[in-house]
């Protein structure tokens, strides 16, 4: 008899995970599959990113996965040249959010692009992201 | 609902690194405040512990301060919202005031950042953010806040001269406090050179200069009923509003970049129950964890329209002789931020603006005080009104 198999699939995400597990692992599978999804709740149709497996609206837990698709404008960001413990090996990296409209997105903007490249307002869009660590995530490609 | 006063404040020095236990730096903070008040510990009825987890070996810190403290077997409460703890702290224990459950209570903040490394209080001070959604890409406070200073130079045009004007007025006054951890000056022109430390990139666009520091330290209230404070105090000073908000902890559920919202919901909370307008405030303490959350400030307190914060401190109306002073004690740029002492230090200095005991940095006459404090990137905002 083996021990019980837990599903940690989240410790996956980021450079450095601080969840295991969480009632929307299926997230973590999504991005395996270049795929970033959020989810809709079944019982009132409101949309969350980050996907939440249940919703304050209606207190339903019955959600659809819908996928982050298209482009979405970025609101703001920054530029970091100090990191938290675990993260000194990506430095510099800039963190961003994107508005969607129906919903916004915080994440890494892509490390190829320069600070020049970046100005709030521009058009991205969201990609899954390996790292070299093994671990996954997703960043802001420009379009 | 009967008058709830404040009778003795108190608070240790915030230092780098302080060389004493938990339960010692606390208590440097109530004996200040008790010698205040001028009660003894059988005259407080209950106290409130306030400050950020994970910092202390100790766990439940609030039953070891009640024993260190000589209040037992009065019952102790802990209270914490990152940042803004001990002005939560205030809240709770104007509510067991008010409501008649206790005569007298202590309020006692205190946070010994120095337990841990700075890159780890880095990583320990992000994860105040979205843990299972944020934290995973890197976060750290100054980053956070960088972000609405990204927000509010594009919305208003604001520049880095403006936000290094506030760092400048904070040394100013700082260097008039002997408790603050920071006392050296800082002019203008380290921001424009470039080989200056405080020029440094952290966060774009903050740079060292635009950041408080770290600090170990402790603060104490003594909050009291009408009663009380008429029979232990001289100057009490009223608790005339106060108002407290919540928002999304993940910036993607928020909408406002360029302001906080829970600064603007408290503060209309704590007008409202005091009578007042942001008109009426004489001076004030905000939080300014970093020169950008300041600018913020002025604009959500409503002390400048949104987008004219820039305007404000450009003509020097936040110094002593201004319209609206602010932070005139150096701030947390210059005290430093011990997270839990925090918001006790900032209602000390308006205490003692009140009563007219603030020395050096005494504003002419001030009948009504402010204090902002933040917790977290904004996602904790309380606001406290004071009068004589």
């Amino acid at each position: 008899m083996g021990k019980r198999q837990v599903d940690d699939r989240f410790k996956k995400f980021g450079t450095v995970s601080f969840t295991a597990i969480s009632k929307i692992n299926e997230f973590i599978s999504e991005l395996e599959k270049g795929r970033v999804m959020g989810t809709r709740c079944k019982g009132c149709g409101l949309v969350f990113f980050p996907p939440r497996a249940d919703c304050y609206q209606c207190l339903g837990s019955n959600m659809d996965w819908f996928e982050v698709s298209g482009t979405g404008k970025l609101v703001t960001y920054s530029q970091l040249q100090f990191a938290p413990k675990g993260f000194d090996r990506d430095l510099p990296y800039s963190i961003a959010l994107l508005d969607y409209g129906d919903y916004k997105v915080f994440g890494r903007i892509a490390d190829n692009l320069g600070s020049d490249d970046i100005q709030v307002g521009m058009t991205m869009k969201t990609a899954v992201n390996r790292l070299p660590n093994g671990q996954i995530n997703y960043v802001f490609e420009s379009v | 609902m009967g008058k709830v006063a404040i009778i003795g404040v108190g608070q240790s020095a915030f230092v780098r690194s302080y060389p004493g236990s938990i339960r010692e730096l606390a208590f440097e903070g109530f004996k200040d405040a008790m010698v205040d008040a001028k009660i003894t510990s059988t005259d407080i009825g209950a106290s409130v512990i306030c400050s950020a987890p994970e910092y202390d070996k100790q766990r439940s810190p609030a039953g070891v301060f009640a024993e260190y403290l000589g209040l037992n077997p009065q019952p102790t409460f802990y209270v914490e919202s990152l940042c803004s703890s001990s002005s939560m702290g205030l809240r709770l224990a104007y509510s067991l005031v008010a409501s008649g459950l206790h005569d007298v209570v202590a309020v006692i903040g205190f946070q010994k950042m120095s337990e841990i490394s700075s890159s780890e209080s880095q990583e320990r001070m992000g994860r105040g953010g979205d843990i299972q959604w944020e934290s995973p890409f890197g976060t750290m406070m100054p980053a956070y806040y960088a972000m609405y200073a990204r927000g509010h130079m594009e919305r208003y045009g604001t520049s880095l001269d403006d936000l290094a004007r506030i760092r400048v007025k904070a040394a100013t006054y700082g260097q008039l406090n002997d408790k603050a951890v920071y006392r050296k000056p800082v002019t203008f022109e380290m921001f424009t050179d470039p080989e200056n430390r405080m020029a440094g990139p952290v966060a774009s666009p903050l740079r060292v200069g635009d950041c408080c520091a770290n600090a170990d330290g402790s603060s104490c209230l003594i909050v009291a009923n009408e009663e009380k404070a008429r029979a232990f105090s001289q100057k009490p000073i009223w608790i005339r509003g106060l108002g407290a908000a919540t928002t999304s902890v993940n910036l993607a559920g928020r909408d406002l970049f360029s302001g906080l919202s829970v600064a603007q919901q408290a503060s209309a909370q704590a007008y409202q129950m005091a009578g007042i307008t942001a008109q009426d405030v004489d001076v004030a303490e905000v939080h300014d964890c970093f020169t950008i959350a300041e600018m913020m400030a002025y604009e959500d307190l409503g002390f400048a329209k949104p987008g004219e914060g820039k305007d404000l401190i450009g003509s020097k109306e936040t110094y002593k002789e201004g319209r609206i002073p602010v932070n005139v004690d150096g701030g947390l740029l210059s005290k430093g931020h011990p997270i839990g002492a925090t918001g006790g230090s900032q209602i000390r200095t308006i205490v003692l603006q009140l009563r007219g005991e603030a020395g050096d940095i005494q504003v002419k006459g001030p009948e009504i005080g402010l204090v902002h404090n933040i917790g977290g990137v904004g996602l904790y905002g309380n606001v406290t009104i004071l009068g004589r």
